[in-house]
């Protein structure tokens, strides 16, 4: 079984984000740029999958500007057999991912896309679910653990009050939770070795999908600051202030 | 001198970037959590050490056809420098394997490269180097480890050696000895032997220290220890100064790269507590006496981070730098030094204690000033090159 696993190049998360003057977005320039995180856990899914006997081939997918390709390559070193980039400079929108990665499963015929459930730059959470609906298969969102049985996966979810398991026929798309593993950071042999596995470059056209932005950025603000604390005289005096200051009561 | 047989094509630097990447996450996840502890019980990393295997750290210069990652040293620089910026001990476990690694490389036979450097590469058999001796440190040419010649070919090696970094839980050491106490000069005379412990070749005592803790120093000793012929490095005899003299260039970057390290980790923790650490109504970064500190911390960092680059780039070209090394790491260990007291200073009693890393910085700094030549040595090599390569 071959699996295809999307990695989207994002601020690292060590990164201390700030706002560009105008509000416009975030400071990109000389900012560290990293895989995803919950990407990273696909990758890592995968591989170990593969290292289980239950699949064959792993193909890492990232759209984006020309350096996508070191994310790419990031893939590589952990385990990833190849990888594709779909060039395309500007801001990436989930819709027009999903079009795309669904062009490349198309083409591909993989037996399991593993998606992160969410990227931690725009927080969407929306990928993994449009694919599945373009595709018209199963998906198993937020996955915490994940069994391959024959022509079935069983996924673990984490739900409010408990786990649910979710029985999925494949081919089919899950989406990545934080908990699902722990993934390995590449050996550095493994990033020499990773220089010569293949990365394959497209343009969205070649997908028949035109990338061009449906949402409109308004502004982009720094959370407020938080003021400091109050201390209040008696429980007659909070209930007041909650009530007129505070107007939540 | 420098022969080109050191030198590596730079590291394309998207490459160099993933390396890097991969580095910090090997340090933040398996490094950082267990740094401080391991440290205040002088306990050597076993599990660290197991982690670094994986990671590849101990074929890091070593050439890709003998299993290592081929790096030049450009890269490897940067390596040892955010390792010695979390814990400077860990750069250490595989600084002078490296510095063991290159002579075998640089001067050994077809056969002595072919025995060891794969298993040097893997960190599947480990060392350093075994120069220093009770009376001898500065002055090599004063050591008294014999060699002695068999009549069947073969050495039997007689002495101590001292302050040897990863000699007990290490396997192999590159050993100075002389075969020829009468030569003159006294360097005509030495050889350098790759030599595994055993019986004759043991350690006598661990050696207890201010810093760098965590690391194995010990003393060892040589009792008709029987060597073949066959480790002699190079296969003649005579050479062993200049061999260890030409991966010294090395360790002397690499001990440049470990400065610029410590000096960062002790500006980092002080740019962060300053604007925390509130006085007088104000965080302390405010006060111009704090900001001055931080001001003269940056650049001593900067400065000792570009002839680090410097020297790294002459060596990885093959070209001589035994001049830039020694500038490198001359300035960039006594920035270590001066950063990790003034980091002291302004943390205040939080820097003297224990619980925080501030003072951990300042026991390690000062090794820097010694190892891998002193700094006044460091200086009498810099300014008879100065005079030599301009002559009147
Ligand atoms: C933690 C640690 C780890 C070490 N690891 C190793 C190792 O792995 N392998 C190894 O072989 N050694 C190792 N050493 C030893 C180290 O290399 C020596 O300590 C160093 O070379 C200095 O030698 P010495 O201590 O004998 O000092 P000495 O040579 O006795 O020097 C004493 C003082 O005299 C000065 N001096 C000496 N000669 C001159 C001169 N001509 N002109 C002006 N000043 C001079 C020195 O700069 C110094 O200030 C280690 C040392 C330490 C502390």
């Amino acid at each position: 079984m071959k699996v295809l696993v999307p990695v989207k190049r994002v601020i690292d998360y060590n990164v201390k984000v700030r706002v560009k003057a105008d509000k416009s977005g975030v400071e990109l320039a000389n900012v560290k740029m990293s895989m995803n995180p919950f990407d990273e856990i696909s990758v890592e899914e995968a591989i170990r999958l593969k290292e289980a006997g239950k699949v064959d081939e792993i193909v890492a997918v990232s759209v984006g500007p020309q350096q996508c390709q070191e994310t790419i390559r990031t893939a590589l070193a952990m385990g990833a057999d190849r990888g594709i980039h779909v060039l395309h400079d500007g801001d990436t929108e989930p819709l027009a991912v999903a079009k795309m990665l669904k062009a490349l499963v198309d083409k591909e015929a993989p037996g399991l896309v593993i998606v992160g459930k969410q990227a931690i730059d725009d927080d969407c959470n929306q990928t993994g679910q449009m694919l599945s609906a373009l595709l018209g298969w199963s998906q198993g969102t937020f996955a915490s653990k994940l069994e391959v049985e024959g022509d079935a996966i069983h996924v673990t979810r984490e739900v409010d009050g408990g786990l649910q398991t979710v029985q999925l026929k494949m081919p089919a798309v899950v989406t990545s939770d934080l908990r699902l593993n722990e993934p390995r950071y590449a050996s550095l042999p493994n990033i020499m070795k990773a220089k010569k596995k293949p990365i394959d470059q497209v343009a969205p056209g070649d997908l028949g999908v035109d990338p061009a932005p449906r949402l409109e950025t308004l502004k982009v603000e720094e959370p407020a600051t938080r003021d400091a604390g109050q201390m209040v005289e008696d429980v007659a005096a909070l209930v007041e202030k909650l009530r007129n200051e505070a107007k939540v009561i | 001198m420098p022969d080109n047989l050191s030198t590596r094509p730079p590291t394309d630097p998207a490459q160099q970037e993933l390396i890097l990447a991969a580095v910090d996450k090997f340090l933040e996840r398996d490094v950082v959590p267990h740094a401080h502890d391991l440290e205040a019980r002088d306990e050597y990393p076993f599990e660290i050490v197991e982690q670094m295997k994986k990671l590849g750290l101990f074929g890091a210069t070593i050439g890709e056809e003998w299993g290592g990652l081929g790096l030049d040293v450009s890269t490897y620089s940067k390596i040892v420098e955010r390792v010695s910026a979390v814990w400077m001990s860990v750069s250490g476990i595989f600084n002078s394997h490296l510095i063991m690694a290159a002579a075998v490389e640089r001067f050994g036979t077809e056969d002595q490269k072919r025995r060891y450097l794969p298993r040097f590469a893997t960190g599947e058999l480990r060392g350093g180097i075994a120069l220093t001796e009770p009376d001898a440190g500065t002055d090599l040419q004063g050591i008294r480890t014999r060699a002695e010649k068999t009549a069947d070919g073969d050495y039997i090696l007689n002495g101590s050696k001292t302050w040897i970094s990863n000699s007990i839980q290490g396997q192999i050491l590159a050993v100075l000895t002389k075969t020829d106490p009468s030569a003159e000069p006294a360097h005509r005379g030495m050889s350098l032997f790759l030599v595994e412990k055993n019986e004759q070749f043991r350690v006598t005592r661990k050696l207890e220290k201010l810093g760098y803790k965590g690391i194995d120093s010990g003393e060892l000793l040589l009792e008709d220890c029987h060597v073949s012929a066959d480790n002699l490095i190079g296969g003649e005899e005579g050479r062993g100064l200049q061999h260890i003299l030409g991966g010294l260039e090395l360790g002397r970057i690499n001990v440049a790269a470990r400065g610029v390290g410590v000096a960062r980790a002790c500006l980092d923790e002080s740019v962060r507590y300053a604007q925390i650490r509130k006085t007088f109504g104000k965080p302390i970064a405010e006060h111009q006496a704090i900001q001055l500190k931080l001001a003269d911390m940056a650049t001593q960092v900067e400065a000792a981070r570009l002839l680090v680059e410097s020297a790294a780039l002459a060596y990885d070209k093959g070209e001589r730098c035994d001049m830039e090394a020694g500038m490198a790491k001359l300035f960039a260990s006594e920035a270590a030094v001066n950063n990790s007291l003034e980091a002291m200073r302004l943390h205040g009693a939080y820097g003297y204690a224990k619980e925080f890393n501030i003072e951990r910085y300042y026991r390690d700094a000062p090794l820097l000033a010694i190892g891998e030549g002193t700094n006044e040595l460091q200086k009498l090599i810099i300014a008879r090159q100065l005079v030599k390569r301009n002559p009147v």
